[in-house]
């Protein structure tokens, strides 16, 4: 289901038909004009503040906010990006992000495809009680259970360590969930082969599956590395002290203290942003994919 | 899936190997999740009756905090704004990013490109969207209002520095951020409309608004109720945004439903009051799931 879905995403996407008589395609032509011209508004519409943003980021502190506007500035202040390393610790930030993304990412995606094969293609009584029971977690918000996780969090002594990150984005059910719509899609008969060749389950998740499903395993990297990167509420509530700190609560911090310095707090949300655009588009099949077929189950 | 381990080889000790075997895919995973997930959200239906406060013992204090919710003024603020929120939110959304998906679902030049676009805001950080469209929002010198000045405008509003218009202004990047994610997914159930039925429509002569109606909205419904599931889920629960664009404020005017649990339980140290709203939320979305499901179900009967 999962390559389908994506096939006719990224593929073709037209339901046109043949060209008929002459005045409906001069009512085409419009049609088409008024698309372009819609197209056009949207996509400065979304696009116009990231370019505001990066411009800001270049302009002296004063020319941030001028009458009229002033869309590019006159001369670019590359000194911006020297200096936000050295009013904030924007290494520390980074570090920290960086380590909470790779063990996140890490560990949901073995734990998540581990459980799936689990869901997916052995047969146990209670197995499918057990999945209900994941799946109605993901419908609670975690604003509702975030009081009593706290409080456990802080029992175990995970609180103000990035561990209690980790333990918070890693066991998630949304990977197991995505990697099951996949290994649904795996002919029974491949496993099959295997068993007769005197495979274990775990040879067949090891040998089979897991490199059968790379694109889903893709799909899964990318979005859980974007969440972790982007989390602003688990740190705020759990890193409380400043060597912790990542790159969102970082820049919620740096904006409150230096709150006049337009330029530079965009210079740095500029950075805050910048790898997981590059990380968007190198993989931004991925991200599709993977939506789609979260989603379209649904 | 058709034939498994138990289908092929009966018999209770080989069900009893399924089991183990089966368990022991699921348990890495299990154990993070039963927890860190399964474990707070059962333990939250105890403290919630509870007059916990972080420092002394939980006494059991029945449906006190649920009597006292129903009188408190900050509740019904937040409530209130919650519900604001997604009276607004909701539908802008539905119809932007159906609109959207309409425009991306035909045969113009760019498509690939705006697609990828749209999309950007969904994977970008509330920190940095929010600094962003406050300053765009700025009401003296801010582009938004210099361009609703250049259009004749004379008093624009002040957005996130005005009490009537702070909401407004959340919304709208609420809805900015977010219309990108389920274009994507209206996209999706367009593409699986079969393209016979619109030619079947044209031969009627049916136009393309009638088209639109009479074929593409059908055709969508699936698709239309699971997102607008999913927009009520993520309205009545929306708080990362508000939390670093307003703070809630001026005043109260942005104070939402997960903002006062927020509030109550990690400023004022209210465990037990704080959990008792946050079992309000829980069942609102719950609700809102029992819902889906129970029509889904109708529907494949």
């Amino acid at each position: 289901m999962a390559t389908s879905t994506v096939t006719t995403l990224v593929g073709d996407l037209h339901p046109g038909s043949g060209r008929s008589r002459a005045p409906r395609s001069a009512r085409r032509r419009i049609g088409r004009l008024v698309g372009y011209v819609a197209l056009v508004i949207a996509a400065v519409g979304v696009l116009l503040p990231f370019f505001w943003m990066l411009m800001s980021s270049l302009k002296t502190n004063n020319e941030v906010f001028t009458i009229p506007v002033q869309w590019i500035p006159k001369t670019f202040v590359w000194q911006n990006y020297v200096e936000i390393w050295q009013k904030s610790d924007m290494t520390t930030w980074l570090k920290n992000t960086m380590i909470l993304s790779v063990v996140v990412t890490f560990l949901q995606v073995f734990t998540g495809s581990f459980a799936a094969y689990g869901f997916s293609k052995v047969r146990f009584p209670g197995r499918d009680a057990l999945f209900l029971a994941y799946i109605g977690t993901i419908a609670v918000p975690w604003q509702a259970y975030m009081i009593p996780q706290f409080i456990l969090m802080s029992k175990l002594h995970l609180s103000n360590t990035l561990w209690a990150i980790i333990a918070l984005q890693a066991f998630g059910a949304f990977g197991v969930f995505l990697m099951k719509q996949f290994y649904e899609t795996v002919p029974e008969d491949l496993s099959e082969a295997a068993r007769i060749d005197g495979l274990s389950e775990y040879g067949i998740w090891r040998r089979i599956i897991l490199p059968l499903s790379v694109p889903a395993i893709a799909s899964l990297t990318l979005l859980t590395i974007v969440n972790t990167w982007n989390d602003y509420l688990g740190p705020l509530i759990y890193l409380r002290s400043p060597e912790l700190w990542t790159i969102q609560i970082g820049l919620k911090t740096f904006i409150s203290q230096y709150n006049a310095e337009y330029a530079l707090i965009m210079t740095g949300s500029v950075l805050s942003v910048l790898p997981i655009a590059i990380i968007f588009m190198l993989g931004q099949r991925y991200f599709v994919e993977g939506i789609a077929t979260s989603g379209v189950k649904g | 899936m058709s034939s498994t381990l138990t289908a092929r080889r009966p018999g209770s000790s080989f069900k009893r190997r399924n089991t183990l075997l089966g368990w022991s895919f699921i348990l890495p995973n299990f154990v993070g999740f039963a927890i860190f997930t399964l474990i707070p959200v059962i333990w939250l239906f105890y403290i919630a009756f509870t007059d916990w406060n972080a420092f002394g013992k939980a006494n059991w204090v029945g449906v006190a905090n649920f009597t006292r919710l129903i009188g408190d003024s900050s509740f019904h603020v937040a409530l209130k704004n919650t519900l604001y929120y997604a009276v607004f939110h909701i539908p802008l959304t539905l119809a932007i990013s159906l609109a959207l998906a309409l425009l991306l679902n035909s045969k113009l030049k760019g498509v690939a490109f705006f697609r990828t676009a749209a999309f950007f805001p969904y994977v970008t950080s509330i920190v940095a969207i929010a600094v962003v469209w406050n300053m765009l929002f700025s009401p003296d010198t801010g582009p938004i209002n210099q361009l609703l000045r250049a259009l004749g405008v004379d008093n624009p509003p002040g957005w996130t520095t005005s009490a009537d218009w702070s909401m407004p202004a959340v919304i709208v990047v609420g809805t900015w951020r977010e219309m990108g994610y389920y274009m994507l997914l209206f996209l999706a159930g367009l593409q699986t409309i079969p393209r016979q039925l619109y030619e079947a429509a044209r031969m009627d002569g049916a136009n393309a608004w009638q088209r639109f109606r009479n074929v593409t909205v059908p055709s969508l419904r699936p698709t239309t109720f699971f997102i607008t599931v999913m927009l009520t889920i993520g309205s009545f629960k929306v708080f990362d945004l508000i939390l670093v664009m307003t703070n809630g404020g001026p005043g109260q005017s942005t104070l939402v439903l997960s903002q006062f649990i927020y509030t109550k339980g990690f400023m004022e140290n209210q465990l037990g009051y704080a959990s008792s709203s946050s079992i309000v939320l829980f069942l609102i979305c719950i609700s809102v799931t029992v819902v889906q499901f129970l029509v889904n179900k109708r529907r494949d009967a």
